[in-house]
């Protein structure tokens, strides 16, 4: 398995020319929360249709991905992501299937704390409206108030808490 | 001007654009090495600041490539999709991500990369996610007010903070090669064999200095319409370049006649428009002026476009950014929307001669430079009538609920 990756701040070029495209073209940034919340909604809709009727936050996103089909954009846009991250295993030859963790956990502990990392993501993303993606390196680039905010507010706790974790890793 | 989407790129076609996009996004983040948690995580802890990196370069790449559109009227900034800012939502969100940060080892974007690489752990990271999203939405009543509070409007940073949109954008990237150049050293103390070993110093310099150089060149680009408002309303500018008028009179003759060789142009704001339309009129607000969809009826060569506003100030100002963007055949109705009103409707004496006469239109009856007896009876006998059938039109007009072409369609966001 290879391990050599690309210049961070060639990477970090291309992957702001790939959001100024798309900012360029859509008019608006990358996401990838967005087409979790999505998956959530069509999914609880298709098992539930009556419950997801009752409850306001379904209705309301059942609502905006019918009329607004751009909330789709997102879905489609992560599905690019599975197949370019795919293609990018395949030139660096990196696919396998593998967990990793710090040198001081077991393998299902890193699973466990992956899951509740995904957990508080995936909830924190509502609150903010988006994710690092949606919020934060999209709103840095558009300069919105909210996105820059939101993303010091991400990295800033990941700071002031990364002592208190740090068996997790190191 | 970009962006294409609202109005050139069908939904269809915008999903393959969604697909495209999206391959490009994973295959830069996979190569980028956000694939790998372990490698995330170590911005936190000093042994390897790749996410620093290349999260603060993409982002002044992008921010640099937007203002640099919008300095040149490429880009309609106005049409980008800002996020808006929910004050304490979007620190609350953030709070909670950055947990999610040190503990899952991902984010969102990230792990759907190194699930398709095959990262067990990414595969956990994305299922959280999804359960995250469902507790949300299963307890929203809770969270439905501090999710909502205090929405201060799609605000922008340098406004926020009351500095120019450039010194944001050269302090942005100012902080962004300070941290490349602090954290190298960093890692460097922490890890000697951390990814900044194999980083050659000559390019990574002149990259440095390369992006410096577009910060200090961001300083003097403001927004293309910010300068197109600066340079017009140069009183030095407004002298030197006239725009022809046309009298109250000679436009409440045309509209009567119904000229379809007119096309009213009406400034005002769409509340007050819809109080108050002329008949015939399209509702074109100053700053509407740049959009697209209006550039059909501005762009039609065959009709004389007649810009009315408040004032005549306004009025001249709209007609030298239409002409500026290569629109032709444009008139201001003298003295303003309320004189015509005055004069026609209300018939009480006009505010007088236009200040600038330049329009030639030919029209004895109204070109009143030397006016004679005769002639006044003239106007007044034709603004009795004319009140009468104007104020009828108009009245039409408001009933048939004047079609303001507002735009409706507007970028949706959200992550």
């Amino acid at each position: 398995m290879k391990t050599t990756y690309m210049n961070p701040y060639l990477a970090g070029f291309l992957l702001g020319l790939v959001l100024l495209a798309t900012i360029v073209i859509t008019g608006r940034g990358l996401g990838a929360s967005g087409a979790l919340k999505s998956a959530v909604v069509a999914t609880v809709s298709g098992i539930a249709p009556q419950h997801a009727h009752e409850s306001k936050f379904y209705s309301e996103n059942l609502k905006s991905l019918h009329d607004n089909p751009l909330k789709a954009w997102l879905v489609f846009e992560v599905l690019g992501v599975i197949i370019g991250g795919f293609f990018s295993g395949i030139v660096s030859d990196r696919l396998t299937f593998t967990t990793e963790r710090g040198p001081r956990i077991t393998n299902s502990m890193r699973l466990g704390f992956a899951l509740i990392g995904g957990l508080l993501f995936g909830m924190g993303a509502q609150f903010a409206r988006g994710c690092t993606s949606g919020a934060a390196l999209s709103g840095m680039a558009v300069l919105s108030t909210g996105g820059i905010i939101t993303m010091m507010a991400i990295f800033g706790t990941g700071y002031a808490v990364a002592y208190f974790f740090r068996r997790l890793w190191i | 001007m970009f962006p294409l989407v609202p109005n050139l790129i069908s939904e269809e076609l915008n999903l393959i654009v969604a697909l495209l996009i999206g391959i490009a996004f994973g295959f830069v983040l996979e190569q980028a090495g956000f694939s790998s948690s372990k490698k995330l995580a170590g911005v936190f802890y000093g042994y390897d600041f790749t996410v620093l990196r290349v999260f603060f370069t993409a982002g002044v790449t992008a921010m640099s490539g937007i203002i640099i559109l919008g300095y040149l009227g490429w880009l309609d900034t106005d049409f980008i999709y800002i996020n808006p800012t929910y004050l304490e939502a979007a620190i609350l969100g953030g709070v909670i991500m950055g947990f999610g940060f040190i503990i899952g080892g991902y984010c969102p974007g990230t792990s759907i990369a190194g699930m398709a690489i095959g990262k067990i752990d990414a595969m956990f990271f994305v299922g959280g996610g999804l359960i995250g999203v469902f507790l949300y939405a299963e307890m929203y009543p809770l969270f439905e007010g501090i999710t909502n509070a205090s929405f201060l409007g799609n605000i922008r940073i340098f406004n926020s903070i009351g500095i120019s949109q450039g010194l944001f954008g050269f302090l942005l990237i100012a902080m962004a090669v300070g941290a490349f150049v602090m954290t190298t050293m960093i890692e460097k103390k922490v890890d000697p064999e951390g990814p900044a070993k194999t980083f050659n110093a000559l390019y990574h310099r002149l990259a440095g200095i390369g992006i410096l150089a577009v910060g200090v060149a961001l300083l003097f680009m403001p927004d293309y319409k910010e300068r197109l408002f600066t340079e017009i309303s140069n009183p030095e500018f407004l002298q030197t370049h006239s725009v022809k008028e046309m009298t109250a009179d000679e436009l409440t003759f045309r509209m009567i006649d119904r000229d379809p060789k007119i096309a009213v142009i009406d400034l005002r704001p769409a509340q007050e428009y819809s109080v108050m339309p002329l008949p015939g009129s399209t509702n074109i607000e100053t700053k509407q002026i740049f959009q697209k969809e209006f550039s059909e009826v501005l762009g039609n060569r065959h009709k004389k476009k007649i810009f009315v506003a408040n004032t005549e100030t306004e009025a001249r100002t709209a007609a030298l950014i239409a002409q500026r963007l290569g629109y032709e055949n444009i008139s201001i109705l003298c003295n303003g929307l309320p004189n015509l009103i005055h004069s026609i409707i209300e018939l009480k004496p006009d505010a007088g001669q236009c200040t600038f006469n330049t329009a030639g239109t030919g029209n004895g009856q109204v070109k009143s430079l030397r006016i004679d007896e005769r002639q006044i009876k003239d106007t007044e006998r034709f603004r009795v009538k004319a009140s009468v059938s104007l104020a009828l039109m108009m009245k039409e007009a408001k009933n048939s609920g004047a079609k303001s072409t507002k735009l409706v369609k507007k970028i949706a966001g959200g992550c």
